[in-house]
């Protein structure tokens, strides 16, 4: 593989305040390593911004280490950048040629208003998992059950354990047509629903949570398939089918209300 | 939407299998269409149907109905777009355009029910010499002799095809069927559907405009 450092062109969405109107600001970068990341050729170029006494470019991050879901940069029209099943705290620049013009943009979605530049307000999605996302039996070894005491047939569990690796990091709606977060939605209802520790607010779950989503202000599936095919976490859009079985299921039976 | 689809499809069956009757003329020329003619009266006289027609008219409402407050919905979610979209990278054009092509249905179906169902049901058309019911058949004649309708309506099947290629599957999915192996099913009944009835539908204003049925 060739190792030698290429130059990049980047246009960058800068917006000052959620109430501004941003614009599109090019940068030039020279000397990008291609075993960094897309964020350290960020933090490179604030470095020199900050050097230069501009404001440097907001964007977040955590873990960069694609689990937190924090990270979120709309790259040349896909969200997490070119690389299947990546975040874009692990995207490394040898994805890109020397001489490549690089767009990076925000999430795009009225529930996600712009912070600043390339930050997003994804609390939306806190409301929502506070409105359904957890389960109230007791866990750990001492006060609650070992989860593992409880038999799980091994299938369910896998199912359950593959929608539980959604980090919550919004590209789903970036990338929907409807800015619908229902593939977000379907893998923390499905994560509970599967298991016998969420049976408890099954029903209750699904209903509560849905309603915040609509809340929210989030679109509806039409299942177009786009959020699967950016989901760094590669949850499945099956998940939506069983979400929306549950939440016919839970609305035709559910005992209060 | 998905139970107003699913409704308009269970439809487009009972359509297409009556329609299908003209191709008896292939095989029976001397019949100069009667077997369709028949059905066709059977459709337009029997109590039963003529309720499900009312029935048919309120899925068609409701389905276009919800389609556009659905669409309109979806469409403003997003506030600023995007520089650069995602596009073909993420979903299948007929996937994202089922507005667009639900609305060319549209205008298709009201030319569509203009040509047919206004003659039939309203404006009256001549009989079957001798017989009781209206000559329908000589009327799909005549109308497929003009080449533009004709283009029109296999531009309409096409439409149909690609919104069947969608709604027959995404139907399924929103009413929660999620074990893979129904959906792969389902999708390939979906897709031999959506490529099949559209097919026959376009091949009666070309067999009709080519003269290989309804010369005499
Ligand atoms: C006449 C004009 C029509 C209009 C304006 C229309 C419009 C729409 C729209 C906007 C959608 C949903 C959008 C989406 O899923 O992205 C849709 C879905 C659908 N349509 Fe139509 N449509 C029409 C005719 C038909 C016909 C003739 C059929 C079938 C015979 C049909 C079957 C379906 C099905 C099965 C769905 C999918 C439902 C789902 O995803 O749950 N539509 N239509
Ligand atoms: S479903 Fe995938 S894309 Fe959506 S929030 Fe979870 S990890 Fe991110
Ligand atoms: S920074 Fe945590 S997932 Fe990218």
């Amino acid at each position: 593989m060739d190792h030698s450092n290429i130059s990049l062109t980047l246009e960058v969405w800068r917006q000052e305040s959620a109430s501004a109107n941003g614009k599109f600001v090019t940068y030039k970068v020279d000397d990008v390593s291609p075993e960094m990341s897309f964020l350290e050729m960020f933090d490179v170029l604030n470095e020199r911004l900050i050097r230069e006494g501009q404001d440097p470019i907001a964007f977040d991050h955590d873990c960069r280490e694609g689990i937190c879901g924090s990270c979120s940069m709309h790259i040349n029209g896909r969200p997490h950048g070119p690389w299947h099943a990546t975040t874009v705290c692990q995207l490394h620049m040898r994805a890109f040629k020397n001489g490549d013009t690089i767009v990076v943009e925000p999430w795009r979605a009225k529930s996600f208003p712009v912070i600043k530049d390339l930050m997003v307000d994804r609390s939306a999605f806190d409301r929502i998992i506070q409105a359904g996302g957890y389960v109230s039996v007791n866990t750990g070894n001492v006060n609650g059950v070992d989860a593992n005491a409880i038999p799980v047939e091994k299938d369910k569990a896998d199912t359950a354990f593959a929608a539980a690796t959604c980090i919550g990091c919004g590209a789903c709606v970036a990338a929907c047509k409807n800015s619908s977060a229902m593939l977000f939605m379907s893998a923390k209802v499905s994560h509970l629903a599967l298991l016998p520790q969420g049976a408890p607010e099954r029903k209750d779950r699904v209903l509560n949570m849905v309603a915040q989503m609509d809340k929210e202000g989030f679109g509806s599936c039409t299942f177009t398939g786009a959020c699967e095919a950016v989901c760094p976490k590669e949850i499945s859009i099956t998940n939506i089918s069983r979400l929306n079985k549950e939440y016919l299921n839970a609305g035709m039976t559910v005992d209060k209300r | 939407m998905s139970l107003t689809g699913l409704f308009l499809i269970s439809f487009l069956i009972i359509h297409v299998c009556i329609n299908a009757c003209i191709f008896n003329d292939l095989f029976y020329p001397e019949d100069d269409g009667d077997m369709f003619n028949r059905a066709a009266h059977f459709m337009a006289t029997s109590m039963v149907v003529r309720t499900l027609e009312y029935g048919l008219f309120i899925g068609f409402i409701i389905h276009i109905i919800q389609g556009y407050v659905l669409e309109a919905k979806n469409l403003s979610r997003r506030g600023k777009g995007y520089k650069i979209n995602l596009a073909n990278k993420g979903s299948k054009w007929y996937s994202r355009t089922m507005g667009l092509l639900g609305t060319l249905l549209l205008l298709f179906l009201i030319m569509h029910i203009s040509h047919f169902w206004v003659p039939s049901r309203i404006t009256g058309l001549e009989e079957v010499e001798g017989k009781n019911y209206h000559n329908l058949f000589i009327l799909m004649v005549d109308v497929f002799h003009n080449p533009v309708i004709v283009v029109l309506y296999v531009l309409g099947c096409i439409s149909l095809a690609y919104h069947l290629l969608h709604g027959f599957q995404s139907a399924f999915r929103t009413l929660g069927m999620h074990n893979t192996r129904y959906i792969g099913m389902i999708k390939g009944i979906g897709t031999a559907f959506s490529i099949i009835v559209p097919f026959v539908f376009a091949l009666m204003p070309i067999s009709i405009y080519m003269d290989w049925i309804g010369r005499n």
